[in-house]
């Protein structure tokens, strides 16, 4: 097998809120073009993970490397525009948008349109068209084109959730961090979107990075696992080692896993 | 400056201190536990003087009489536009309930004007208040004692209330979390209406006060005073009722020695508050006294 | 409906439109041609502040400063000479401003950018704030532009303030400002640039995780609707001939906060409705502060009421029809289309 490279690494990265550590000494490698999972109970600090890797948190020590360059003390929108995007736990889409509106949003970043554009006819509605036609290929690409005119919030959990990741592709990344995109769904919905999450890597050349709890999902798309708990980092590998590691059984996946295999 | 001039102004300061710090309870005390910018709090404070005015003028009501009747009065118009104007807002985006109190201030001024009419009021200054005592070159009026005094004990009643009574401990529970306080049995709309009471009682007092210091009223009196005593609150740490004490005090001494010290900035005297609350919400936006709040993602 | 086809409704909308106000030119009194006015100026500030606020988010309540800013920097530039020295007499004007000159557009188009510059200014501090305190940074800002009006009598000739202003700001160029107003905001808004700025509105988290720089949106948002609410400055200044610096008080905001709450947030249709209905009830309104006489029964004026009415409807709407006339939603010519269709069906 070829080597592959480090597409982001965190090194060392400590998070605290006043006396609470929320995430100790964290040190992660991802490769290019893999599915990762970060995985652990409530609490563990999974989601302050992600806030420090697309910037909304600056962590207390330590630094986030993204294709070897240091994105420590970037903001959100920077950390977005060197190639990451995200989604969130709770799907935040903009509700009073069309879906249409709200891929075109994410198209901002690569091709912004200045305001000054905005009310000449010329370059401004070629742009604008060029965005339109953009947003409509990537909302094909996730089944959501014959809903394109509407209202964002009125769409089901399922379609809001691949939105919210069209939304992410939008911008273009290169490496996507998927939070929770199994929560709420019925067993043939997480199947869809298994192979969903497999067919964008492939499709627009990814690493992908998710949290999940559903183990179906971990374990049946990721290469690698981190496993987090109270902060700290106590078990990773490919998905039968994590399986397999007693601590992680102790820390998290307990008899209801046992049960299950 | 001589000593005596120093003097003179630091009793000024004082006073007026005390009157601003009276009126920032009331929006401390309502941000605190709303998170609502009450725009209508200033209008209350000119309530409270007009009300003692009327009391004497039309009840010919004793005027000790009057002044407790005032209060009381004004404390119930509190509740009032709490129940009609923002308790239907609750569930509302904030800035809702925020254009509902400007609207009621516009609404309380006007209403003022259409029964008491625009023109300013002198106000009847009991004797023994208004009497001015010469001590050395001081001239001391005796409200600059009273001031201070009644605001302080007013403050101590507040306080007391606030840290040792089951209704003040709903509200300290409400200004932290409204929906678990209202879960564990808290009759919270009837908290809050005390909160309102509490709030706009303590404005009647500081616009009583006013009327006798500065001794006229009219129905924009509780514009300016309203915005200074809101900036003083933010000054001190919103939520915290004794920030909006020492921000009241700091404000009233900023704005007496400035132009005390510096005369040919007077003009620009209702600017300083504003320039002030400017650069304390850049630097310090929780104010001196405030909790820091996190932003959750 | 094809493109063509609306295009051509709305010149015919328009040249509706102009062939009104050249009716109402000749044939309307004066008093009620005022009132038009009002509305053009009135709809071109609702519009710059529903831009702010119902459109990005910003409660900002400091259009009374930038209406100030405006009508100041452009009174100055169309004032004769002549006329400023005699109107300066506290002190007099400092010297460029003396004898600076400019055609009435462009005074206006320099009230605007004075104001686009002011809001620049503030926006750097104050847009790092959010929801209500925003709004009272901003209210800030323009009761500081008011007192300092009022304390430089070299510039602003204090609390006397400007008189004389000639009146150039006739029927044309205030809807012609009003309808470029109302084109470039339309444009801005319907852009993806729009989209965005709609996007910081309703979720700012998500607007940053995507890639958005929020602030420098916010404020480019900011200034453009500063300049058209220095624009309508300028031209209020020139329509009352007369400025000082009380004119610029709270109350101003109050009434443009008014028609675009009135208007529904986010809705240009709504702010020009709410504009035109909102500027006549106020100028209707006046008849109840006037004495009337029922034959023998004399009925005195009750100055106040017209507020009193005014405020009791900003809190109906608020309590009742929190989204106003036209919630988000706009008139469009396929809705229109639309409902023609709809109601032919139920006739027949």
């Amino acid at each position: 097998m070829v080597e592959r490279e480090t597409v982001l690494e965190t090194r060392n990265v400590t998070m605290r809120f006043g006396g609470l550590t929320a995430l100790h000494d964290f040190s992660i490698r991802v490769l290019r073009g893999s599915i990762v999972g970060l995985i652990g109970p409530n609490g563990a600090g999974k989601t302050t993970c992600f806030n420090v890797m697309t910037g909304f948190y600056a962590p207390t020590e330590g630094k986030v490397l993204f294709e070897g360059r240091d994105l420590t003390g970037k903001g959100p929108h920077q950390v977005c525009r060197e190639g990451i995007a995200r989604t969130f736990q709770n799907i935040r889409l903009f509700s009073n948008e069309t879906v249409l509106q709200n891929v075109m949003i994410g198209c901002h970043v690569r091709t912004p349109l200045r305001w000054w554009e905005a009310p000449f006819p010329c370059s401004g509605t070629r742009k604008e068209r060029e965005i339109r036609e953009k947003a409509m290929t990537l909302l094909e690409e996730v089944e959501l084109a014959r809903l394109a005119d509407e209202c964002a919030a009125s769409l089901p959990y399922g379609a809001q959730r691949r939105l919210e990741i069209a939304r992410a592709l939008a911008t273009e990344p290169r490496f996507l961090l998927l939070d929770e995109p199994a929560a709420g769904m019925n067993p043939q919905e997480t199947q869809k979107l298994m192979a969903f999450i497999r067919h964008i890597r492939d499709r627009f050349n990814l690493t992908v990075m998710l949290i999940e709890h559903d183990m179906r999902v971990v374990m049946g798309v990721c290469e690698h696992i981190w496993v987090l708990d109270y902060g700290v980092l106590i078990a990773e590998g490919a998905p039968r080692e994590i399986q397999a590691d007693p601590r992680v059984i102790e820390a998290y996946l307990g008899e209801e896993y046992i049960a299950d295999a | 400056m001589s000593l005596e001039m120093f003097i003179q102004h630091f009793l000024n300061a004082l006073t007026l201190g005390s009157l601003y710090g009276l009126i920032a309870i009331g929006y401390t005390m309502v941000y605190g536990i709303l998170r609502l910018i009450n725009f209508a709090h200033g209008d209350i404070f000119m309530l409270g003087a007009y009300f003692v005015f009327w009391g004497g003028a039309l009840f010919k009501l004793p005027w000790g009489l009057a002044v407790v009747a005032a209060i009381a009065f004004t404390s119930f118009c509190g509740v009032l536009v709490d129940r009609a104007a923002y308790r239907p807002l609750r569930e509302a985006p904030r800035i809702s309930a925020l254009i509902s109190s400007i609207g009621v201030s516009f609404f309380i001024e006007n209403l003022c004007i259409v029964t008491f009419s625009a023109i300013p009021r002198a106000v009847h200054v009991p004797q023994w208040l208004g009497q001015v005592h010469l001590i050395g070159k001081v001239r001391l009026l005796p409200l600059a004692v009273v001031v201070p005094i009644v605001s302080m004990v007013l403050t101590s009643g507040l306080l007391w209330i606030v840290y040792r009574t089951k209704p003040g401990l709903a509200m300290r529970a409400i200004s932290k979390d409204i929906e678990t306080t209202r879960l564990m049995g808290v009759p919270v709309n009837r908290i809050i209406a005390i909160t309102f009471g509490l709030g706009s009682a303590l404005a009647a007092a500081s616009g009583i006060m006013w009327a006798l210091r500065y001794p006229q009223i009219h129905p924009f009196m509780g514009v300016i005073p309203g915005f200074k005593a809101f900036i003083a609150a933010v000054l001190g740490g919103i939520g915290s009722i004794q920030g909006a004490v020492l921000g009241g005090m700091l404000l009233g001494f900023i704005e007496i020695m400035i132009i005390a010290f510096l005369p040919a900035l007077s003009g620009y005297r209702d600017a300083f508050a504003f320039v002030l609350l400017i650069a304390i919400l850049l630097v310090r936006p929780s104010g001196l006294m405030g909790e820091k709040l996190e932003e959750k993602v | 409906m094809s493109a063509e086809r609306k295009k051509l409704l709305s010149v015919a909308a328009l040249s509706l439109m102009a062939l009104f106000l050249w009716w109402a030119q000749g044939h309307l009194d004066g008093y009620k041609i005022q009132i038009l006015n009002l509305v053009a100026i009135n709809i071109i500030l609702a519009l710059s502040l529903n831009l702010i606020y119902g459109f990005t988010g910003l409660f900002s309540l400091g259009h009374a400063g930038f209406m100030a800013v405006g009508a100041y920097v452009s009174s100055l530039l169309i004032l004769p000479a002549a006329q400023k020295e005699t109107i300066f007499l506290l002190e007099p004007l400092v010297w460029p401003l003396s004898v600076l000159q400019a055609p009435f557009f462009v005074a206006v188009l320099a009230g605007g950018v004075a104001a686009a510059l002011f809001g620049l200014l503030i926006s750097l501090p104050v847009l790092r704030l959010g929801g209500d305190y925003l709004g009272i940074a901003t209210l800030g800002f323009a009761e500081i532009v008011r007192v300092v009006a009022n304390n430089l009598p070299g510039i602003t000739n204090g609390a006397l303030g400007l008189k004389g202003i000639p009146h150039y700001a006739n029927i044309w160029w205030n809807y012609g400002w009003c309808l470029f107003t109302l084109y470039f905001i339309v444009r801005i808004v319907n852009s993806n640039f729009g989209n965005v700025l709609k996007a910081i509105r309703d979720d700012e988290t998500a607007a940053r995780a995507m890639g958005i720089d929020v602030l420098r949106c916010k404020v480019i948002s900011f200034a453009l609707g500063a300049f058209f609410a220095g624009v309508g400055g300028a031209l209020l200044a020139s329509l009352l001939t007369t400025i000082d610096p009380k004119m610029f008080l709270f109350l101003l905001t109050f009434n443009v906060l008014m028609i675009v709450v009135a208007g529904g947030l986010g809705s240009i249709s709504g702010t020009v409705i709410a504009g035109v209905v909102i500027t006549v009830l106020l100028e209707w309104l006046r008849f109840v502060e006037n004495p009337i006489d029922f034959g023998p029964i004399h009925i005195p004026g009750i100055p106040g009421m017209r507020m009193v009415i005014f405020s009791l409807a900003l809190l109906f709407i608020i309590l009742f029809r929190r989204e106003g006339i036209m919630g988000m939603r706009e008139i469009t010519w396929d809705g229109l289309a639309c409902a023609c269709r709809r109601g032919g069906k139920d006739r027949g």
